[in-house]
């Protein structure tokens, strides 16, 4: 599955976006962030605080239970500060 | 409703041509409430030289759109704009515009707050301030979140 990153996750993993291949057992968005944390250094520091990392599937917000099943495109980024 | 428009710009913000487009929309337009959020020259006490304003296409219009939907659904509107800058801003230039136009002004008055509102919150962009030879990303502020919160 696609994943994309933006802001301070995208700089801190130094990759816009990148194709995953989880385990069957990793289940919802919470439980990717969880995997995606055991990838290696600049993972574990990009996912260092779950609770402040906010999450897409096929751009529309979700919480960290959404299932990602089926999911074309998933995005995490840090919360919003436009406008 | 005719006049709805939401865009991405990558260049600066014609506020006086985007009001005008607004304004003109429908005949029976007797209201138009414009909202402009301005690039300041500091960002919590700090002088910056520059805002780098990141999104993500797609979603961020998608995701503005829809709060345009919910307005119009809320309040009479007749037309209703927003327009949002990415990339490098200087002080003094427009970050984003929000135009909304109804017969008599609480509407027009009361949509425009609610679209900002929820734009802050749950639109995806980030700004990063430049500044002094250093770069951070701005924090997201807690009593925006506040201000989406009354609507519900």
């Amino acid at each position: 599955m696609k994943i994309v990153y933006f802001a301070w996750l995208r700089e801190r993993l130094d990759k816009t976006e990148e194709e995953v291949d989880p385990p069957p057992s990793v289940q919802t968005i919470g439980e990717l962030m969880d995997w995606l944390k055991t990838r290696g250094e600049e993972y574990a520091y990009a996912f260092d605080n779950p609770k402040v990392i906010r999450a897409a599937i096929d751009k529309t917000h979700v919480r960290p239970e959404a299932k990602i099943a089926g999911a074309g495109e998933i995005a995490f980024f840090p919360p919003m500060t436009g406008g | 409703m005719s006049g709805e428009s939401v865009r991405i710009a990558a260049g600066a913000i014609d506020t006086a041509a985007e009001t005008r487009a607004v304004a003109e929309a429908a005949s029976n337009i007797g209201a138009v409430v414009t909202f402009s959020g301005i690039c300041r020259a500091d960002e919590k006490g700090a002088q910056i030289s520059a805002l780098y304003l990141e999104h993500y296409p797609g979603m961020a219009e998608q995701e503005i759109e829809s709060h345009v939907e919910e307005a119009r659904k809320r309040w009479p509107l007749m037309a209703a704009r927003v327009v949002h800058r990415v990339g490098r801003i200087e002080p003094g230039e427009t970050i984003v515009f929000v135009a909304t136009a109804s017969a008599h002004r609480e509407a027009a008055f009361q949509a425009a707050e609610f679209i900002m509102d929820y734009l802050k919150t749950s639109a995806p962009f980030w700004k990063r301030a430049e500044g002094g030879g250093k770069e951070a990303w701005v924090d997201a502020n807690e009593k925006d979140d506040r201000a989406a919160e009354r609507w519900k």
